[in-house]
């Protein structure tokens, strides 16, 4: 029962939490650059008048595509919250950027194509980080359950410190923030117009912004696992990460793909070799 | 009430695709300043989203020529409904000096319909600003709202 209630938590209290989340983004984004900023409800306005928009495919593939990745990334922040396997949540969240990637192949545009084919390379530099750390994650609990993670009586960030850095990389990439934003931009920063979201319009865009809340509600939940002790501790945690986020954002500039695939997977399996060391001496 | 809540989110939410349209940069360099630290346009929810798929305003400046009215045609085209069109500067109006020119067509109201004049040469940026304003406030009343 607290199950099916968690879940139902997960799929309407997710989005929305992302949506303030993105809106306060965009607030402090602007402060930091002697801006005003927009609303903290922006993203929501942003996302209603595009579900009013006409529907416009370039074919109906698109569409499916949209839905798929959509529910891929609810399906995961599902899982996450309900404490199941945290290999399962990683399959669940590829299979839906995988149709995010094959849904903007699926139109001969340059920019698409071009955006896509970067997402792929994001993907392959943040699914090994992401694999890495759930494997140490595995190694402190013994188990890939995310509910073993609750049963330890000290914060994994004691025993994880440099996982937490390397969960930092994969958290850049996949907010879709500076100085790993190539394939396309989180805010209106144009690359290949707006890359792998080029041929998504109207309801579809939509939906995938939505799937972006659930996915950054996601990140920041396995971000909140490595204070899983208190739950001040996972507020904390999370806000200042996110705050870290936001500042690189502002002070970086954009990576060529080359420098993001070594220095991603580079220090990821570096710092994932002092840490598991440094597990074993302890 | 999804649908009352779909208008505030187009009232709230314009994203903007400029298009310049032979125009000598003047305005579209007052177009760039509308979202300096100065004039800050994000604080309305505009955004300059440079693509016409997800833009619901465009903003066109200069004279439409012969040859790149079918391009303006284009990119209004691909813009899904419901859009709206807005000339900045003499030329984008009417054509302004190059008016009577050979190879030119003329406003931007010749090719596509044009919902807000926004004069000027250059138009300034608070001009421009309160043409988006002006859109806002014609989109209102077609879609039957009060507020």
């Amino acid at each position: 029962m607290t199950k099916i209630l968690l879940a139902v938590l997960a799929l309407v209290a997710a989005p929305i939490l992302g949506a303030l989340i993105t809106g306060v983004d965009r607030r402090i984004t602007a402060w930091l650059q002697s801006r005003y900023g927009p609303p903290i409800l922006q993203p929501l306005y942003d996302v209603l008048k595009l579900l009013g928009k006409q529907p416009m495919l370039v074919n109906t593939w698109q569409a499916l595509c949209a839905y798929v990745y959509l529910v891929g990334a609810a399906l995961s922040v599902v899982l996450l919250f309900t404490g199941s396997d945290l290999l399962l949540i990683f399959f669940v969240l590829t299979v839906g950027a995988v149709f995010l990637v094959m849904g903007a192949l699926a139109s001969p545009s340059p920019y698409s194509q071009i955006g896509g084919q970067r997402e792929l390379l994001q993907m392959l530099a943040y699914e090994p980080l992401l694999i890495l750390v759930f494997a140490s994650i595995a190694m402190v609990t013994g188990s890939f359950k995310v509910s073993s993670v609750f049963e330890l009586s000290r914060p994994m960030l004691y025993d994880l410190p440099l996982m937490f850095i390397v969960l930092g990389y994969a958290l850049t990439i996949k907010l879709r923030k500076s100085p790993f934003d190539i394939s396309a931009s989180a805010h209106a920063h144009q690359e290949l117009v707006r890359g792998v979201y080029t041929e998504y319009s109207g309801p579809y865009l939509a939906m995938i912004e939505i799937a972006h809340w659930y996915e950054v509600i996601l990140v920041l939940g396995i971000c909140a696992l490595f204070w899983s002790t208190s739950f001040v501790g996972m507020i904390v945690l999370v806000a200042l990460t996110y705050l870290a986020e936001i500042l690189v954002d502002n002070v970086t500039a954009r990576l060529t793909w080359r420098v993001m695939l070594k220095s991603a997977v580079g220090m990821g399996l570096v710092l994932t070799v002092v840490n598991m060391l440094w597990l074993y001496a302890q | 009430m999804l649908g009352n809540l779909i208008n505030q989110g187009r009232i709230k939410s314009p994203w903007v695709v400029h298009f310049d349209c032979g125009s000598c940069n003047g305005c579209d360099i007052e177009v760039l300043a509308c979202l300096t630290p100065l004039y800050d346009i994000e604080r309305f929810g505009i955004l300059n989203i440079g693509n016409p798929k997800h833009a619901d305003v465009l903003l066109v400046t200069g004279t439409v020529n012969q040859r790149n009215k079918h391009v303006l045609k284009n990119i209004y085209d691909q813009m899904p409904t419901p859009k709206a069109v807005i000339a900045i500067g003499a030329c984008g109006c009417s054509g302004g000096v190059f008016r009577e020119a050979y190879n030119v067509v003329g406003g931007v109201d010749k090719v596509i319909p044009v919902d807000v004049y926004v004069p000027g040469c250059p138009a300034r940026p608070e001009a421009i600003i309160d043409g988006v304003v002006a859109a806002l406030e014609k989109v209102k009343k077609l879609l039957g709202m009060t507020a």
